[in-house]
């Protein structure tokens, strides 16, 4: 077993061996580059073989996430318990600040109430299927999770996916009994959102870091304040208008930086919705639009690729 | 043999643990089955235990196949970055061939060090799988951008750094299947 299995020394049958392993190996770069080239060029070409891997690791991974929910409680005990001091003196210094606070919490409980009447218009519509987010994909770059509803419940490609709190993403591939989900967190995901107290209409991107970045429409001085709340706006047809999805946290020149308010790993249950304007169908949704350069009633989203 | 690694007083406990005993051999089966599939669970594992929101979790599939590969270099072939890329790609998120591509190219450059290096120590182990798990994620991410993504550089810098400092556990890890791996299960008639 060891590497001196290798040295395959003045025996023929033991030098082909190691040669013809060495070839397998580089053969294997070789496909790997191949099917790499396929998918980049036609990103749903493996997405059946996606779904079914995707349901057969489904029961293991419905079994964990209920662990995963009572874990996460627990890690946030823990930490709770060690940040307790430093919470404390932090605590202090925010009473100074609440007297200022309290006039601008007045103007978000207004905002606040705006944005309930509108979940509640959203919530009148049955979701599809109200499932769990089984997986995710922890360890690469691009912000998908897999849902345990596929095609059997019928959900299809481009349905909405949110949780209580807000917007988590959208059905991206379908297998029999799960789908994967673009989340809004990911660098292709693109909403078209406006700000809740007053509309301004804007567009939320991922940054593939937990946060999103809100760029405005009308360009010219940057109205957004810290804390304000972003909705989807409804164009495109995509996302049904008034689902919370992000709050800001950061100025830039062009907008800002928020942070998702249904955070995808605190979210217990999510729904699957109805894609809000049947016409919207992503296949008649044009892709490769600029994202910044367009209007309102425009493309939500651009095709993205697994 | 790998018993001389050990100290004196490991070397006996492992001894009467793993020796073939009269009656009593590893199962080939058990043997040969357990890298592949602890390859296969860490690649599949970590997906199911957060719902990220960065990424921040390191490829433990990688890491657990370079350790396969640094404990036991001949016990996985050359080819092994194929099938078990494949099954990587089908839950990891990127592009199909993302893992089929880099993993090959990894066993690869693993096997020419191996072959290369006359010495092998703890560091200068953790020291080529770090490079490895930096050229990994590195080009992981050029390879997700290109299929789509917009990804900048330091997002990934924190996985970078955990998965450094991960991997001598993962190595502690795999160093325990492959104790369970020799066990003497199997009743030799």
């Amino acid at each position: 077993m060891a590497a001196s299995d290798r040295r395959s020394g003045y025996s023929r049958r033991a030098q082909y061996t190691t040669f013809f392993s060495y070839a397998a190996g580089v053969l294997g770069a070789v496909v790997g580059a191949a099917l790499l080239v396929v998918s980049i060029v036609n990103p749903g070409a493996f997405a059946a073989l996606r779904g079914a891997a995707a349901d057969a690791a489904e029961m293991p991974g419905r079994a964990s996430t209920d662990t995963r929910i009572a874990g996460q409680g627990f890690l946030s005990s823990i930490t709770g318990y060690f940040r307790a001091g430093h919470q404390n003196a932090h605590l202090r210094r925010e009473l100074q600040e609440a007297k200022v606070r309290l006039a601008e919490a007045d103007a978000t409980a207004d905002e606040n109430r705006r944005l309930r009447d509108l979940l509640g218009m959203a919530a009148q519509e049955k979701p599809i299927a109200v499932t769990q987010l089984t997986s995710s994909t922890a360890s690469s770059t691009r912000r998908f999770a897999t849902i345990g509803a596929g095609g059997s419940q019928g959900v299809t490609v481009g349905m909405p996916v949110r949780s209580k709190e807000g917007l988590v993403g959208r059905v991206l591939e379908v297998g029999g009994s799960t789908s994967r989900v673009l989340l809004v967190t990911d660098t292709e995901s693109l909403v078209p959102v406006r700000r809740a107290k007053d509309g301004i209409p804007a567009f939320a991107q991922g940054r593939g870091d937990g946060t999103l970045q809100i760029r405005l429409i009308n360009l010219g001085i940057n109205p957004l304040k810290k804390g304000d709340i972003m909705v989807t706006s409804g164009s495109g047809g995509l996302y049904r208008p008034g689902t919370a999805v992000a709050a800001l946290v950061e100025l830039t020149r062009d907008g800002g930086i928020a942070r998702v308010i249904s955070d995808p790993a605190a979210t217990e249950y999510v729904m699957v919705e109805q894609i809000w304007a049947p016409a919207a169908r992503p296949a008649a949704v044009a892709s490769d639009v600029p994202p910044a350069m367009l209007a309102p009633p425009a493309t939500p989203t651009a095709t993205p690729s697994p | 043999m790998k018993a001389h690694r050990f100290p004196p007083s490991h070397r006996e406990r492992y001894r009467d643990r793993f020796r073939k005993r009269i009656n009593r051999a590893p199962s080939p089966i058990v043997a040969l089955s357990v890298p592949w599939i602890s390859i296969m669970l860490g690649s599949i594992v970590p997906a199911w235990l957060v719902i990220a929101s960065a990424p921040l979790v390191p490829p433990l599939g990688f890491l657990m196949l370079v350790a396969w590969r640094q404990l036991r270099p001949g016990l996985l072939p050359v080819w092994a970055g194929l099938p078990l890329g494949l099954f990587d790609d089908l839950y990891s998120g990127q592009p199909l061939g993302n893992g089929v591509f880099l993993w090959s190219v990894a066993v690869i450059v693993l096997d020419l060090v191996e072959a290369r290096l006359p010495w092998r120590s703890f560091f200068t182990e953790w020291l080529v799988a770090a490079g490895l798990i930096l050229g990994y994620l590195v080009f992981s991410l050029a390879i997700a951008n290109l299929a789509g993504g917009a990804t900048p550089f330091h997002v990934i810098m924190p996985q970078i750094i955990l998965s450094t400092f991960l991997y001598p556990l993962v190595g502690r890890l795999v160093a325990g299947f492959d104790r369970f791996r020799l066990l003497p299960f199997r009743k030799v008639a």
